[in-house]
């Protein structure tokens, strides 16, 4: 039973890794009053670029780092439409969505002649996993020694990495200058521009961090969950990043748990495939599948607390001029 | 009166022109990058959408999807809402159609099913709609992330219902029984052939008229009644609606229940009309096509008809492409269906803004 249960945290913080990275990334962007109905779309990007670029360099991290371009180059373009053409932000998220849906499959299929797949990746082409020290030695003390080698050791980089973002980025949201700019910029743009700052600027950045952490993202789906990259990969995760933004109420450790909480869904759900629960019969998988739409409605209708958003998120800012 | 110098032409005609052209141009170096030549596989398209009757039927028959999906959108814009939840709404409609179909198909004649079907598909995707528009109008939660949520939670229903209760039994793919012949859609060619009129064999069936009456009605709802000008009132101006007396929480309610009905009629044409059982996965993104669809239409029937055939050309005459050139796959459609969304939605202002100035410099 425990190290079934450990099994399946451990499977969570796999399948959350993702979320998180999305999640946060979506909260820079939202934060700063920008809606990114893209995660989905740069993380699809990001995994596509990751793999194939791991595939031709050989090395995962020449492949993390395109993902990252390819993300922060369709960020851009989701900023230049928002930011600067005050365009429609949840249109412009669709187009990137749908853009990157079709391209991804268009040249993957020119490049690697495999049906829009990019071939299996095997060795440096992937992030592998990081024992961490003294995990094979303390693996046989109870209790905690599975805690140990198991759920904490064991992970690839990027795993810690995204773990590591919710306090670094509770810093920079809440802890720097940027960060308080960041959120103005969110809250009431107006008043950032009184104090001569540039809102376009601030909120540019905020795009920008948001394609990076999309990217990681992404090159974690292709270069080190999976080995390669498959069709419609990301497969609504970017979507279900954007309920845990909203779950987590726009606040990086709440995201993160929210996070946490749909991926340990997930993980349950692929366990409780056939299994009998004594009183209950079986569980369809789907209804815990759903689990986090369902939640996320939930929330939003406020029933189960309240989500209110960065005031003047999605709406574009006018400078006024004289 | 900035707009009024505007030659109508230049909003309706021009600028729509010059998005799906800059949009093509994308697309074109795309298709360059991948080393094809992009006139002949423009060539390749055209004749595939256009060349020959059976491939005008796809045509019209992938355009009968959009423009459901299309003007379902395009009723939700005009009242200021984004319903991105087409495809959820489409895929339970289809379930309404299914369910009916299964149930009625062996005693009652065709006649009687057709009018039924129709109601239910109505019925069922303005039911998944009534959720999030509830939501929207009466707590305030924002109808993108409710009706996006709806899209999964529809897609894990339907998987749970056709593997567990309505999978035909001792086969493995997830789909129902095929109905009784006399629950089918008939096709345009076996509708029009005791007229006189022979076409070629094609999938576009019955449901396309039900479109084309769809718009028609759309139109005179938008533009000619009360309720219509109190929906393009409150998609202009929310607060003077509500200052003019307007109920905007009820006027939202019924929007999302008529755009969720439209949605749902694709389940007429794919279920009913072409695949005859209920099946996985039957909506295949035409939800989304309808933002493009919709936004390139200008959110007039019209303008959804023709943007719904160019969609629907693009679709067939993709597979056609994709058939000729091998390294072109079907997808760069959906490239393409992104790229009007970016330049005629997104972008919107950047190009609109420009052309419009030339012309307000030209009249003054």
């Amino acid at each position: 039973m425990f190290e079934t249960l450990i099994l399946i945290l451990d499977a969570t913080l796999r399948v959350s890794t993702p979320l998180i990275l999305a999640a946060l990334a979506g909260l820079f962007s939202e934060r700063a009053g920008i809606v990114d109905i893209g995660l989905e779309g740069k993380m699809l990007g990001g995994a596509f670029a990751a793999a194939a670029a791991a595939s031709v360099f050989g090395s995962a991290w020449i492949g993390l780092g395109f993902a990252i371009i390819a993300s922060v180059g369709l960020a851009l373009v989701h900023g230049f439409a928002c930011i600067t053409h005050r365009g429609d932000h949840i249109v412009s998220g669709v187009a990137i969505n749908t853009v990157v849906a079709g391209l991804t499959i268009t040249l993957g299929l020119d490049w690697f002649s495999m049906g829009g797949q990019t071939p299996a990746l095997s060795g440096d082409e992937r992030f592998f996993a990081i024992t961490l020290p003294f995990a094979d030695a303390l693996a046989d003390v109870p209790v905690i020694g599975l805690i140990y080698s198991e759920l904490i050791s064991g992970h690839n980089i990027l795993v810690y990495l995204a773990f590591a973002l919710v306090p670094a980025t509770y810093w920079v949201v809440f802890k720097t200058r940027f960060g308080l700019r960041l959120r103005a910029v969110g809250e009431n743009p107006h008043a950032v521009d009184t104090a001569g700052i540039s809102v376009a600027f601030i909120r540019y950045r905020a795009v920008i961090i948001c394609g990076v952490l999309c990217g990681i993202a992404g090159a974690y789906l292709s270069t080190a969950h999976n080995a390669g990259f498959l069709k419609d990969m990301s497969a609504g995760k970017g979507y279900m990043a954007l309920a845990a933004l909203i779950f987590g109420k726009w606040r990086p450790v709440p995201v993160m748990f929210a996070c946490l909480l749909f991926g340990f869904l997930d993980a349950v759900a692929v366990r409780m495939q056939g299994v009998v629960v004594p009183g209950i019969g079986e569980i369809p998988v789907q209804a815990i599948e759903v689990l986090p739409y369902v939640l996320t409605v939930l929330l939003l209708a406020g029933f189960i607390g309240k989500a209110v958003g960065p005031k003047a998120v999605g709406r574009p800012y006018v400078k006024e001029r004289a | 009166m900035k707009q009024a110098s505007v030659p109508v032409w230049v909003n309706v005609g021009l600028i729509p022109l010059i998005n799906i052209l800059l949009a093509f141009a994308v697309s074109g170096l795309v298709i360059l990058a991948i080393g094809e030549n992009p006139i002949e596989a423009a060539g390749y398209l055209i004749y595939g959408a256009f060349g020959y009757e059976e491939g005008i039927g796809y045509t019209l028959y992938y355009a009968t999807n959009l423009i459901f999906t299309g003007l379902a959108v395009s009723i939700a814009f005009k009242a200021g809402l984004f319903n991105i939840g087409g495809e959820g709404q489409a895929y339970i409609g289809g379930l309404g159609v299914g369910l009916l179909c299964l149930w009625l198909d062996s005693s009652m004649p065709f006649i009687v099913i057709l009018p039924l079907a129709v109601i239910a598909s109505a019925v069922f995707g303005a039911a998944w709609a009534y959720i999030p528009a509830y939501l929207q109008a009466r707590r305030g939660s924002h109808i993108v992330i409710t009706t996006i949520m709806f899209n999964f939670i529809a897609s894990s229903l339907m998987v749970y219902l056709l593997v567990n209760w309505l999978k035909e039994e001792g086969r493995m793919a997830a789909n129902s029984r095929t109905f009784a012949e006399n629950a089918w859609m008939p096709y345009m060619h076996e509708i029009l052939s005791p007229l006189g009129i022979n076409i070629s064999d094609s999938p576009l069936n019955g449901a396309f008229i039900l479109a084309l009456i769809c718009c028609a009605f759309i139109w005179g709802l938008i533009w000619h009644t009360r309720w219509g000008y109190q929906l393009r009132t409150l998609g202009t101006n929310a607060t003077a609606a509500q200052y003019a007396g307007i109920d905007n929480a009820k006027v939202t309610i019924w929007v999302m229940l008529i755009s969720g009905g439209l949605a749902g009629f694709v389940g007429i044409n794919e279920i009913m009309g072409v695949n005859h059982n209920l099946l996985l996965n039957f909506t295949a993104g035409y939800g989304f096509a309808g933002i493009a669809v919709s936004l390139m239409g200008r959110n007039h029937p019209i303008g959804i008809i023709l943007s719904a055939t160019l969609f629907g050309a693009l679709y067939q005459g993709g597979a056609e492409l994709a058939f000729e050139m091998p390294t072109i796959t079907p997808e760069i459609v959906v490239v393409i269906q992104g790229l009007v969304i970016l330049f005629s939605g997104a972008l919107e202002h950047m190009l609109k803004d420009r052309v419009e100035g030339l012309f307000i410099r030209k009249a003054a």
